[in-house]
Order: C-alpha cells, then sequence, then structure tokens
C-alpha cells in the first residue's frame, strides 16, 4: 500500500478479474523486462523525506535581502504577502492548460488580465501567456522577425545579457540565421556608428537593451531612426523599469520581450521565472506561444478561451510558430497578482526606490575613488572598476552575510576587475553603508 | 468581473517602507521619461484577495477530481513537495551566488540528475530544459551537433511518427530539421515496412514515445532501435508517456540514445495551469560532451559549475533550469523509492486497463487489446447515429464534474477520446466516471439536442472559439 495510491488488494483482484487476466505481469506482455529493480533507495514516510531535505537544504546560505546586491536578471524585490498566498491555491497550481475553457475560466480570465497589464508596461497591442524565460523569449523574438521578413541576419547590441544572447545563438545557428553583434560606446549605450555600419539588405532585426546588461538606458528614439523600416525593431527590457521610463511601443518597438521575475517571483535559484513577449498586433499570426481572448458563450455572457491556436504545435505541427506547449502559466498568475496588488503608483514607487539607492551606492563608491565604467544614465544596476582581486573579495564578502556586485569577468571576460552592483527597494541605506565598508 | 473594473483611482494593495535614502534627480532624456503610469489596477489587498479567490473557484484542477486528460498524466500532486519547494533555502537563493553558499541546491540537482539516469538507463543528463518541448529541441541539438561533429552533414531529416505529440514535428524543424511523417500501422503502431522506406543515411534521428501516444507499447522497439542504428540514426524518446514502464523496462535498454522527461507528468510536479515544467534530457555516453552549458560536476564532496565545454551545444536558457521544479520531482522520487515507483507503473497500466474495458462497452476502442497508461476511444459510431460529437459528450461530463478526456489526438483516430486515469485514482472513481459516460450516451440516443447544448453547469457556457479567433480580442478594452 501506499498513501498516494488507493488500491487495496481485493480491488486489484476485481480489477484483474474485470480485465479477463491473472497477474498484473499479464499487462506487460508486449514489454520487455529490462531491470527487476531500480538501484534506488526505497520510499520513505512523509516525516522521514522532510527530515532529510531539510538538512540538504541547509547547506545553502540565505542571504538578507537587503544585503544582496546581485541582479544581472534574477532581482530581489518586496513581494507582499498575497502573492504567494493566492498563487498557492491549488485550484490554480493543480490545473493544466485551459483545454476545457468552460471549467477553466480562473486561469484564462488571470491570464488575459496579466496579457493586459503586460501591455500596458510595454505600450504593446498584444502579450502571449508566456515563454520559458527571458533567454528563450528573446530567441523566440529572433525567429519571429525572420518569419516577419525572410531577412537572416541579426545585430544585436554587445551589451544584451550575455545568457540571453548564448541561447538566441543556441536557437539561432540551426536555422541559419547569423547574430552579429554591436558594440557599445563608452557611456555603455549602442555604438551608432557601427550599428550603421552593419546594416545592410539582409538585417532582419536590431535587438537593444532597455536597460542593457550594464544598467545603461539606451536611447530608443535615436536608434529607431536610423533603423530602416523593414527592420523588426526589438527590445529587451526590465518590467520595474517600465514603470519610470516610456514605454518601448512608444518609440516604434516590433517586439519587447524580457525576464518577468522581478514582477513578484522569489528568485528560485534562477528558475522558474518567466519570459514575457509582447508584440503588434500585425505580427500576431507570426508570433510563438499562447494567447487568450475574450469571447461570449452561447448566452452571451463574457467568458475566455484560448485563440490563433492555429499558429501552434499541435495544429501546424512542423510548421508551427513555435514548439512551445507547456509555458510558464502559474508565473504569469505570480505575475498579474502582484502588479494587481502593487498598482501603478506602487510600481513607479519601486522603481525609484530602487534607483535611489543604486544611484547612493554608485555616489558614494566614486567619493571613495571607484571608476564607474560607463558614464550612461543607468536604472538599477551599474558596472564599476572594484579593484584587484575582487574576486576573492566578493568571496569574502559572502562569509560575512553580503553577497555584493557581481565580479563581471567569468560571464564577460573583457572585464577584469569590474563588478555589476544592484540595488532594488530592498536595499536600505544601512545595508548599503555596510557593504561600503569593505570598498 | 476584471480586475480592472474593480479598480478604483487612489486605492492601494501595499505600503513600501521608507529606505531613508534621498531621492535623486532621474538623469534620463525627458523623451525617455514615462509621461502616464500604465493603467495597472488600484485595487485593496481585500479587492485583490476576493479577486482570485473567486477566480479560482472557476477552475477544475486534480484537487477538485478526476482529471483524465490522455498524454498529460494529470496525476495528484503531493503537497509535502509544495512545502519542500518553498523552504527559504531554495526559494531564495541567487543564481550567481558563490558555489560554496549552493552546496544543497547542487546537490540536490546533481543527485536528481543521477536518479534519473538510474530511471531512465542514460549515462548523463542535463536539468536545464524548462519542458517537455524544450527538452525535445535540446535533443534535436545535440543530435545535429553529433552529426556535425563527425563531418555527417547529409542528415537533414528526422522520421516522426503520425500518431506523435504535435511538439515532436515542430522541435525537430526548430533545430534545422525537415520532417518527414510517418504513417502509424493498422495496429497503431509503427510500420516496420513503412519505416525501412524512409530510413536512409540522410536520416538524423527517430522519434519515439514508447508506449505511444496511442497508449499501446512499440513491440518492435528493438528491432527499430537496430534498424536505425545501422543506418546511423540516433533514436530518441520522448519521456512523456514513461509513468508506463516505470520499474519495469527503461529507454536506455531499449536502444535509445536520447530521452526526455517531463517532470510535470510522470514525477508529479503540478502543471500550474500549462507550466513551469521541467523536461531533463538524458544521453547516451557518446553524446555527453553536447549536452548544453553549465553542467554539475562533483569534485571530492565539492559541487560546481562548469561553463567550459568546448563541444556543448551552448546555452538553452539563463541560469539552471526550473530549480523549484526539481526539488518538487526530487521529493517526489525520495517520497515513493523504488518500490513506490514501480507500483505506480503498475496501477497506472492497471487503471487504464480496467477502464478501457469497462469504457468499451459504451464507447469503441480504436486499438482493442491491452494498452499501456492509457488508451484511445471513439464514438464515431454515436456520432453518425446521432450527430452528437466527441466534442458534446465532452462538455457533458463537465456538467457531472468531471474533467473530458483529451479530445482529437491524436489526429489519426475520428471523435475519439484520449483517457489517462493514472495510478493515484481509485477504483470507485473509475466506476463512476463509466456510469456516468454511459448515462451520457443514454441521453445522446434520447435526446441529442441535450448533448448538443451542454455544458448548462459551468461558470459560463458554450464558449464561442471560432469568432474569439477572427475577430480577436488579446486585452481588456478600457474605454468600454
Ligand atoms: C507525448 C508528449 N510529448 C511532449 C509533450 C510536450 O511537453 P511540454 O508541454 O512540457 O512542452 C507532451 C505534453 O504536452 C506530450 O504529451
Amino acid at each position: 500500500m501506499h498513501r498516494y495510491i488507493p488500491h487495496t488488494e481485493e480491488e486489484i483482484k476485481e480489477m484483474l478479474k474485470e480485465i479477463g487476466i491473472n497477474s498484473i505481469e499479464d499487462l506487460y506482455m508486449d514489454v520487455p523486462k529490462t531491470i527487476e529493480e531500480y538501484n534506488l533507495e526505497n520510499g520513505k514516510d512523509e516525516f522521514s523525506v522532510l527530515k532529510e531535505i531539510k538538512s540538504l537544504s541547509k547547506l545553502n546560505k540565505v542571504f538578507e535581502p537587503e544585503k544582496v546586491f546581485a541582479g544581472a536578471g534574477i532581482y530581489f524585490h518586496y513581494i507582499p504577502t498575497v502573492v504567494e498566498t493566492l498563487s498557492n491555491n491549488q485550484n490554480f497550481v493543480t490545473a493544466y492548460t485551459p483545454y476545457q475553457a468552460e471549467v477553466s475560466q480562473g486561469t484564462l480570465q488571470a491570464l488575459f488580465e496579466y496579457q493586459t497589464m503586460m501591455c500596458e508596461l510595454t505600450g504593446m497591442d498584444v502579450a502571449n501567456s508566456s515563454m520559458y524565460d527571458g533567454a528563450t523569449a528573446l530567441a523566440e523574438a529572433m525567429l519571429m522577425a525572420v518569419r516577419i521578413n525572410n531577412k537572416t541576419k541579426i545585430l544585436a547590441a554587445g551589451s544584451i545579457n550575455p545568457e540571453f544572447l548564448a541561447t538566441s545563438k543556441t536557437y539561432c545557428t540551426p536555422q541559419n540565421i547569423e547574430i552579429e553583434t554591436v558594440k557599445w560606446t563608452e557611456s555603455g549605450t549602442i555604438d551608432l556608428e557601427d550599428l550603421k555600419s552593419k546594416i545592410d539588405d539582409n538585417t532582419s532585426a536590431v535587438v537593444v537593451g532597455y536597460p542593457n546588461f550594464f544598467g545603461i538606458v539606451e536611447d530608443l528614439k535615436q536608434i529607431k531612426e536610423i533603423l530602416p523600416d523593414n527592420v523588426v525593431y526589438i527590445v529587451v527590457s526590465e518590467p520595474i523599469a517600465l514603470s519610470i521610463l516610456e514605454a518601448p511601443g512608444k518609440f516604434g518597438a516590433d517586439i519587447v520581450v524580457g525576464e518577468g521575475q522581478s514582477l513578484g517571483i522569489t528568485p528560485n535559484y534562477g528558475g522558474p521565472g518567466i519570459g514575457f513577449f509582447t508584440t503588434l498586433a500585425k505580427h500576431v499570426r507570426k508570433m510563438p506561444g499562447r494567447i487568450i481572448g475574450e469571447t461570449k458563450d452561447v448566452d452571451g455572457k463574457k467568458g475566455y478561451v484560448m485563440i490563433l491556436q492555429t499558429r501552434e504545435q499541435h495544429i501546424r505541427r512542423a510548421k508551427a510558430t513555435s514548439n512551445i506547449c507547456s509555458n510558464h502559466a502559474l508565473m504569469a498568475l505570480k505575475n498579474a497578482i502582484y502588479m494587481s496588488v502593487i498598482g501603478p503608483e506602487g510600481l513607479r514607487k519601486v522603481a525609484r526606490m530602487s534607483y535611489n539607492a543604486t544611484h547612493y551606492l554608485a555616489e558614494k563608491l566614486v567619493e571613495k575613488g571607484y571608476n564607474l565604467t560607463f558614464n550612461g544614465p543607468f536604472f538599477n544596476e551599474f558596472v564599476f572598476n572594484a579593484g584587484e582581486n575582487y574576486y576573492e573579495k566578493w568571496k569574502t564578502m559572502a562569509n560575512e552575510g553580503i553577497l555584493g556586485p557581481l565580479p563581471l569577468e567569468k560571464a564577460m571576460p573583457n572585464f577584469k576587475n569590474s563588478a555589476l552592483a544592484c540595488c532594488t527597494e530592498v536595499n536600505t541605506k544601512e545595508s548599503i553603508d555596510e557593504l561600503l565598508k569593505h570598498f | 468581473m476584471t480586475i480592472f473594473e474593480i479598480s478604483k483611482e487612489g486605492r492601494i494593495g501595499f505600503q513600501l517602507p521608507d529606505n531613508n535614502i534621498k531621492d535623486f534627480e532621474i538623469n534620463l532624456p525627458e523623451h525617455l521619461l514615462r509621461k502616464s503610469l500604465p493603467r495597472l489596477p488600484q485595487v485593496s489587498e481585500v479587492d485583490v484577495v476576493r479577486h482570485y479567490t473567486n477566480l479560482s473557484t472557476k477552475n477544475y484542477s486534480v484537487d477538485v477530481g478526476f482529471y483524465p486528460l490522455g498524454s498529460c498524466t494529470m496525476k495528484y500532486n503531493p503537497k509535502v513537495n509544495e512545502k519542500v519547494a518553498s523552504f527559504e533555502e531554495f526559494s531564495m537563493i541567487h543564481p550567481f551566488q558563490p558555489h560554496e553558499t549552493v552546496q544543497g541546491a547542487l546537490k540536490l540537482m546533481y543527485d536528481l540528475k543521477e536518479m534519473l539516469c538510474e530511471i531512465t538507463g542514460m549515462d548523463d543528463m542535463t536539468l536545464i530544459p524548462s519542458a517537455g518541448a524544450h527538452g525535445e529541441l535540446t535533443g534535436m541539438l545535440i543530435s545535429r551537433a553529433y552529426h556535425l561533429s563527425r563531418g555527417d552533414t547529409k542528415r537533414t531529416k528526422v522520421i516522426v511518427p503520425d500518431s506523435a505529440h504535435g511538439t515532436n514535428p515542430a522541435s525537430a524543424r526548430m533545430a534545422g530539421f525537415d520532417v518527414i511523417e510517418l504513417k502509424s500501422g493498422p495496429d497503431g503502431r509503427v510500420d516496420l515496412n513503412e519505416l525501412e522506406k524512409v530510413l536512409d543515411e540522410t536520416v538524423a534521428v527517430i522519434m519515439l514515445t514508447n508506449p505511444n501516444t496511442l497508449g499501446l507499447f512499440e513491440k518492435d522497439i528493438l528491432k527499430i532501435a537496430q534498424m536505425a542504428h545501422e543506418k546511423g540514426a540516433l533514436l530518441y524518446y520522448d519521456g512523456a508517456n514513461l509513468n508506463a514502464i516505470l520499474g519495469r523496462t527503461r529507454p536506455g535498454d531499449m536502444g535509445f540514445d536520447i530521452v526526455h522527461l517531463n517532470l510535470h507528468k510522470t514525477f508529479s510536479t503540478p502543471h500550474g495551469m500549462g507550466g513551469p515544467g521541467s523536461g531533463p534530457v538524458g544521453v547516451k555516453k557518446h553524446l555527453a560532451k553536447f549536452l548544453p552549458i553549465p553542467e554539475i560536476v562533483k569534485t571530492e564532496d565539492k559541487y560546481t559549475l562548469n561553463y567550459n565545454k568546448p563541444e556543448s551545444i551552448g546555452f538553452i536558457r539563463s541560469y539552471f533550469g526550473n530549480f523549484s521544479v526539481m526539488v518538487r520531482a526530487y521529493t517526489y522520487i525520495k517520497t515513493m523509492g523504488k518500490d513506490g515507483l514501480k507500483r505506480v507503473g503498475e496501477m497506472a497500466v492497471l487503471n487504464a486497463n480496467y477502464l478501457r474495458v469497462k469504457v468499451s462497452k459504451i464507447m469503441d476502442i480504436a486499438y482493442p487489446g491491452i494498452c499501456m497508461h492509457e488508451f484511445v476511444s471513439t464514438c464515431e459510431k454515436l456520432t453518425k447515429e446521432t450527430g452528437v460529437k466527441a466534442l458534446d459528450i465532452a462538455k457533458r461530463l463537465l456538467d457531472y464534474g468531471i474533467h473530458a478526456p483529451t479530445m482529437y489526438f491524436p489526429l489519426i483516430v475520428h471523435e475519439d477520446f484520449m483517457i489517462e486515469p493514472t495510478e493515484t485514482e481509485s477504483k470507485d472513481t473509475l466506476d463512476k466516471f463509466a456510469q456516468i459516460l454511459e448515462k451520457i450516451f443514454n441521453e445522446a440516443r434520447e435526446n441529442p439536442e441535450l448533448i448538443k447544448g451542454a455544458p448548462y453547469n459551468t461558470p459560463v457556457r458554450r464558449l464561442d472559439d471560432v469568432s474569439a479567433s477572427r475577430k480577436p480580442v488579446f486585452k481588456y478594452n478600457f474605454e468600454e
């Protein structure tokens, strides 16, 4: 007997009889038996499992959120308690893809509202109901650009999150799509001259960060001005920043993507987060992923269903816009609950506090004689020269309970002794002052 | 009501503390400053709680009742898994913490990988892919890298049976391959003669699900593996149906070179309204060097991440995959153990066959005989007789408080239901399902219009998805 498996011996006998066989063994007549048993332990009771995993978990060190100064795509923010409480509702958690819309209105409406909120943030017409993460969202945005104009060269700012770029390369190479990176200037923004010189007739899309991986805010207007009409303009953004930055939609973006973890999702050692994906209505049939739309039932009552499914793999198979099936819907729900509870003013305050904390840290570091690597405008992250042996210092700080600015060298070998610092609204003046003692 | 209609200008749902830092001037060009705030809801905490709680009551879930969605393995999701995943030591760690500070996470991932290798009979594995389809893409990219590494550039095709899940051909295509659709034989299995015809030196991979999506075991699998390997092709296993063979046979032992698993199916991590999932990919030794980065390395009791794998296919997403989903699967395997997992397979197959026999008295079974963890039935006769379609019956099932099975898949059976009860359902539940199904069939014969008008008792009635796609409404209209 097992606690998740309800069968009694008596029932098993009755069931075998109904099937007309003598033993369980008879069910496997087509199946070669290749193992007697796995080389694994036997199953355990709940108490023992909890005890064992609790002690394993203790091998991880949890930093006080206000003492975390690392971002690089995953951010510590305050998460209102209701986000966890409501999204842990098992009617959401243990439901599947809303194949039966009439009994999935909870999922469908929540995702429709999520789509609306993402359109509001990005200034775009349509959002899908999620991608795996920011990196795969960007990779799929590039594939979509090629579907839009049939050209095969993508120009991406070298200042895009390196893991996003690497993932995009993995997705694009087999389809013979070439990604060429564009230089950055001393201010950390995309080098417009270099961009101009690289645009040619085969250019499908241009990709920029807003803010980029260095935290620098690109001038989306200036970039748009030099793009030929048929080049797809892809913006990778950070959703919290979009409460103080003008929406990319206002500058003619065709596709806006990014990582949505900062909207109410715990860091989870990097996953799951959520990739958001938004675009213009005119491109919607080229878009990957699942889209929820509003409709009516036979009584004229408002309801929600999955729409434009003829783009999707279960219908189009090899000709689908993407292979994505399971997405990150539960994470989209968390995003929606977070945005609902925090509201527009709240979101702007989160952004403002993050901005202030980051600029306070930068100002103090400069006072101490450290150099910021770039002089462009930044939001909640910046790169600075942290001095010789910063990697060792970083580890020492970790021992003292501070997750300091990230040494950049590993991700970007040209940045020797540089660090990427990040603050959000959770970092206080006291915690920043404590960090500064190490510099 | 939408959350936007509940919204009132000026209401708030959360307060932020003061971080004691002065306001800095925002030094951005004027045109980059946002003029108007996004129209997010302005609601109080209690508004938010009521809104989402009310929405949750309009959802059907495994915790509510029977969810026999074929191919999706909607088994019960143990609550202890959720508790473990919420441990702060798992949920509040940053992906770029020094390795010394995340030894628990790295060890958990390493051990999970080892356990899954044992369960699949594979030599190495990556946990990074974030869903089944993502695993398929990863597997296809590994195949591509493998053939290219041997200078074998002519392998441009992937063979996929017509009964396969739609993600299979889509993933092969995304990895740059042309897809050859293989017609199933009259017994619902791979037709070896058809296979012979298309299998040549231009084939890179054969993609199979075994048991296949008709719930049938490919009994010629050893022969198929031999045919593939003789021609230099790789054999890929879509592990979405692993539940059926747990404790009995392993893809690696059957001759598969690559396998992906759906942790959110076999290993009982919740489907979360359609995600997040997790789709680890296991490979035989000769393919290990192509696995994506980073890989988890164990050195004398210390765990680290290695990014330096020159022949790797590279990054397939950011960070290390859906860690918190892995925590749930790890907890599940520890709970079930080798004895429990074997029992899962046996009871999943027993339940499917028991229900098949019960259902066969009501509907035709597309491929009669012993099935594995799921089976496909068809109501084509009833449709001819009464005009009532599988879709109508599905909607009527909702009225009786049961989630409908998968419909119209696989594409090769008409007016079909693909039914997968899973091992966590009791005989009583299966009996009740069969009873209700029979009742609906009787209703259909007596009063077909009744069934065609279903559902009646659901939060909304039958929805118009045709005009929803024809004139799509993507977002809330604030002007309304
Ligand atoms: C047989 C089969 N293969 C692949 C998949 C794809 O998995 P996912 O939805 O996690 O991408 C599924 C489930 O949807 C499936 O049933």
